[in-house]
């Protein structure tokens, strides 16, 4: 296939049709509309389903049932929307249905605005949706990942009969780069648990309904046995200029493109730092982080948010080293030369110290 | 529809294994509810048609949320009120089954109100069952959207009042409103003339989605004894007396003879021809090569481009973008978005590179293309010092404040004006910079032109836009 | 309890009842048009008086089948017609 300039939001489309998704059921909204709009040109032409819900609510339960049916389906939106389907995902998990739900995220709290936030990183990673669970969220960074990642997320999603989040925001949505697409899947997973047309199928239930606590008790054990497997099997993680670093950024999405170049800017000047971005946000790459805590002296989270993903850095270092924190909100995103400061304040802290 | 035996329906399991406790041969519903009943119509059906095996049903939050200890078919149970959304991600992945529905008052006309209302009015080809006993029989008692006025439940201890909780909600009355139901009928299980028509309107409602004919709904008046705290055989009376006076009986709407029969057929999964599916085929134009850089200077230039909208300045951004990329370079492109677009300008950041980019967007620039005076002055301060500034002087009337950089003056709207539109300026500009800087190959460019400008009237103009502005920039600096 | 009758009707038909899956509502005695279903002076498993065939007069119509929410609770069966 050959390299195509493009949308991030038009590479999760493509991504997603090529990993062998089949059903779209979405709900526009700014920053993620392009998503649905490329879903309802392209899923039709390879023989799936495209249909714009009557709401978040219901695009969600549709994945729902378009996953219990068997099929690899999806849905996007962006934050507020993300709201209104986390009925559906605390579902969706409890009845161990794979779906892929790409979120890109935009400012809140409330309508807040369309511009790049990651302020959905609690409401994605921590739950959102009622009762034990985790979901694998993975934060692609560049349009090639939001295809490769869409892909990888289907992937994870079948593997282990879970949602899996895309958390994206507007800029990585909004902009073009090149991407090099991979060869369609030629077939997808078969699911013998899924409810389907046929005598083979008519045991299957699809439900989240354990109405003996023992039973509930059991199921949610599975749950976190998986969530656990998860960890252990799919932490995804980026180094860049790690070495021999003494200060370590950390920052996933946009915010590590712009720290990449806040690196280069400190290295020029003789500052010993490296990035470390999380790729999956849950499982949250922590084995990493702990091993650079052995040799580096402190870390800057920096996020377009108040601070979540930190409290993640914080307990995965249980204070073993100083933790400092940069954000914005509001859809302002840092500038380059602005974490290049932070870093320098860093390096500053160190030789006053 | 007279039978030689009268027994459980196939289409039930003979033991129900998945019900808890030890009582595996009898439901869990209370004793004179009308579930059972439609229940057995439902499975009756299924027989007589042959459908079991690709029966899915859908089962709702209420007391029938357990239907799947009873039916030997497909079960899914779903959220509260969602039944309808959830039944059509099934049938469109299935066409070929049979997707059944079944929601009681609360699920479907309180919670559920617009996932009923949008799946009826898509006409998706599945079958509702709707049982109204005008109460929450599950949660203890509460008011439905259903109960009727005056009726006192455990969140109307006075009685329901059309000032406080307005009046029941007419559900097929509701549906027959819109174009795509097919056929909308209420029944009422209560006697045995009732209990018979109830059997016809079960049986049609499926046949139809047997048969292909859209979306189907059958309400059931249904004795909920327990929460209406009487016994089960006045309960009977109960809904001729009461329920049937406010939520008359019959077909409120039946369109079926009149409906093309479209059964549903397999999806099979396909994944032949993606390329020219997704448009992702290699092109077949000429692509864009790099040219020799004029100055080290010109390497991995970050450039922003500004100007009003319908400038054709995000489509500017996109042809640098292309043509990088066609030859070879790292590109990335970064329109205005969020808080950048107040102001009225439309401007976006074009990164080429021979290493990796890091952030898309372009903060200090190494290049700015300005086509009106707002973005002139919005942009300028950020021009890196020796930089390059190309403006549009045709438009732009102010003198740049910058002495540190270069500045390139284009009259780009007044060339494109002379080829024959002044929407092509933006190539002028396109020109003008590649000839200055050669980081591009300009004659590959233009040819590359229709890559990256899809409509192929402009082409020529285009193509020559790109000409005439590398040309000025020849003659003049 | 129903007063025992004689039945109207020459039996056509016979009725079953499984005694532990019947919950006692009575509409099978309320909707039989022979008035041959009555209610069980004993208790079953789940504490219902169950609803009990006469022994005679069914005609095998299958009204008390529809009339009764339990799937099993009750299987009618038509007879050979009697000479």
């Amino acid at each position: 296939m050959a390299k195509q300039l493009l949308k991030g939001n038009d590479a999760v489309v493509k991504g997603a049709i090529l990993a062998g998704c089949r059903a779209y059921y979405g709900y526009p909204i700014t920053p993620a509309s392009e998503i649905a709009e490329a879903a309802a040109l392209y899923f039709p032409r390879v023989g799936g389903t495209f249909l714009q819900a009557e709401s978040e609510i219901g695009a969600i339960n549709m994945v729902y049932g378009a996953s219990s049916a068997g099929i690899r389906s999806m849905t996007a939106s962006s934050s507020p929307g993300i709201s209104l389907k986390m009925e559906g995902v605390s579902y969706l998990v409890g009845a161990e249905l794979p779906c892929v739900i790409v979120d890109i995220v935009r400012g809140g709290p409330g309508l807040g605005n369309i511009a790049p936030e990651q302020g959905d990183y609690f409401q994605i990673v921590k739950g959102g949706g009622h009762g034990n669970y985790r979901v694998p969220v993975l934060a692609p960074n560049s349009v090639q990942e939001m295809c490769d990642l869409t892909m990888l997320g289907f992937e994870i999603a079948d593997r282990y009969r879970t949602p899996v989040f895309i958390m994206a925001d507007g800029f990585t949505g909004q902009m073009m780069e090149p991407c090099e697409f991979p060869e369609p899947r030629e077939d997808v997973p078969d699911k013998p648990w899924a409810v389907g047309p046929d005598a083979s199928r008519i045991d299957n239930l699809v439900s989240s309904i354990y109405l003996d606590p023992d039973d509930l008790e059991g199921h949610v054990e599975k749950l976190r046995k998986k969530a656990e497997e998860i960890e252990t099997n799919e932490t995804r993680f980026e180094e860049y200029r790690l070495d021999d670093a003494e200060h370590v950024v950390i920052g996933y999405g946009i915010v590590s493109r712009i720290l990449k170049s806040a690196v280069d800017m400190a290295r020029e000047q003789g500052i010993k730092v490296g990035l470390l971005r999380p790729i999956s946000l849950f499982p949250f790459p922590k084995a990493p982080i702990r091993k650079l805590a052995e040799r580096v002296r402190d870390f800057l989270v920096v996020e377009l948010s108040t601070g979540q993903m930190v409290e993640d850095v914080r307990l995965t270092l249980e204070g073993a080293r100083p933790v400092r924190f940069y954000g914005r909100t509001g859809g302002n995103v840092p500038k380059d030369s602005e974490l290049f400061e932070q870093i320098r304040k860093l390096q500053e802290e160190k030789i006053h110290a | 529809m007279p039978k030689e035996i009268y027994a459980k329906a196939e289409s039930f399991y003979v033991d129900f294994e998945r019900k808890t406790g030890p009582d595996k041969i009898s439901t869990h519903y209370c004793p004179g509810c009308g579930h059972g009943n439609l229940h057995k119509m439902i499975a009756e059906t299924l027989d007589e048609f042959g459908v079991r095996d690709k029966t899915i049903f859908v089962w709702p939050v209420g007391c029938s949320v357990f239907g799947y200890y009873y039916f030997h078919t497909g079960n899914v149970q779903v959220a509260h009120g969602r039944a309808p959304a959830v039944a059509t991600g099934i049938k469109r992945a299935h066409p070929d089954s049979i997707v059944l529905v079944y929601q009681g008052d609360g699920d479907l006309a309180g919670i559920g109100g617009n996932e009923i209302l949008q799946a009826a009015n898509r006409g998706e080809n599945i079958t509702v069952f709707f049982v109204n006993n005008a109460i929450y029989g599950m949660t203890g008692g509460q008011m439905a959207p259903t109960t009727l006025p005056g009726m006192k439940t455990t969140t109307t201890p006075l009685g329901r009042t059309r000032e406080n909780e307005g009046l029941p909600i007419r559900v097929v009355e509701l549906l027959s409103a819109l174009e795509a139901p097919t056929y909308l009928e209420r029944v009422s299980l209560t006697d045995a003339k009732q209990m018979n028509r109830a059997r016809r309107a079960v049986r049609k409602a499926i046949q139809a989605q047997v048969e292909g004919k859209g979306f189907t709904l059958v309400e059931a008046l249904a004795p909920c004894p327990t929460g209406w705290k009487i016994a089960p055989t006045d309960s009977r009376d109960w809904i001729h007396e009461q329920m049937e006076p406010l939520f008359p009986l019959g077909a409120k709407k039946d369109v079926l003879e009149h409906v093309e029969s479209i059964p549903g057929e397999p999806r099979p999964f396909v994944a032949d021809g993606m390329g020219e599916k997704l448009d992702i085929l290699a092109s077949s134009v000429t692509q864009a090569r790099k040219g020799t850089l004029k100055e080290e200077d010109y390497a991995n230039p970050r450039i922003k481009v500004a100007g009003f909208g319908g400038q054709g300045i995000l489509l500017l951004g996109v042809a640098f973008s292309e043509c990088g990329m066609q030859a070879g370079y790292e590109v990335s492109w970064l329109p205005s978005y969020g808080p950048e677009m107040r102001g009225g300008t439309a401007n976006c950041h074009v990164r080429i590179s021979d290493p990796k980019i890091g952030s898309p967007m372009v903060e200090e620039s190494d290049v700015l293309i300005a086509m009106n005076r707002p973005s002139l002055e919005k942009f300028e301060p950020d021009v890196r010092p020796g930089g390059l500034l190309l403006l549009d002087s045709s438009l732009i009337d102010i003198e740049p404040q910058r002495d540190d950089v270069t500045i390139l003056k284009i009259p780009a709207t007044k060339i494109a004006d002379d080829i024959g539109t002044t929407k092509c300026a933006n190539m002028v500009m396109m020109g003008a910079y590649i000839e200055r800087t050669g980081i591009l190959d300009l004659e590959s460019v233009i040819e590359a032109l229709p890559s990256y400008i899809k409509r192929k009237k402009t082409i020529p103009m285009n193509q020559q836009a790109i000409a005439k502005g590398a040309e000025y920039v020849r003659e003049h600096f | 309890m129903t007063e025992v009758r004689k039945p109207r009707a020459k039996p056509r038909g016979t009725v079953e009842i499984r005694v532990d899956e019947c919950k006692g509502c009575g509409y099978c005695i309320v909707e039989c048009p022979q008035k041959v279903l009555v209610l069980a002076k004993g208790f079953n498993r789940m504490g219902y008086h169950p609803s009990e065939y006469l022994g005679d007069g069914c005609t095998g119509c299958g009204i008390c089948f529809y009339a009764c929410p339990e799937p099993g609770a009750i299987l009618v069966r038509k007879l050979e017609p009697v000479s």
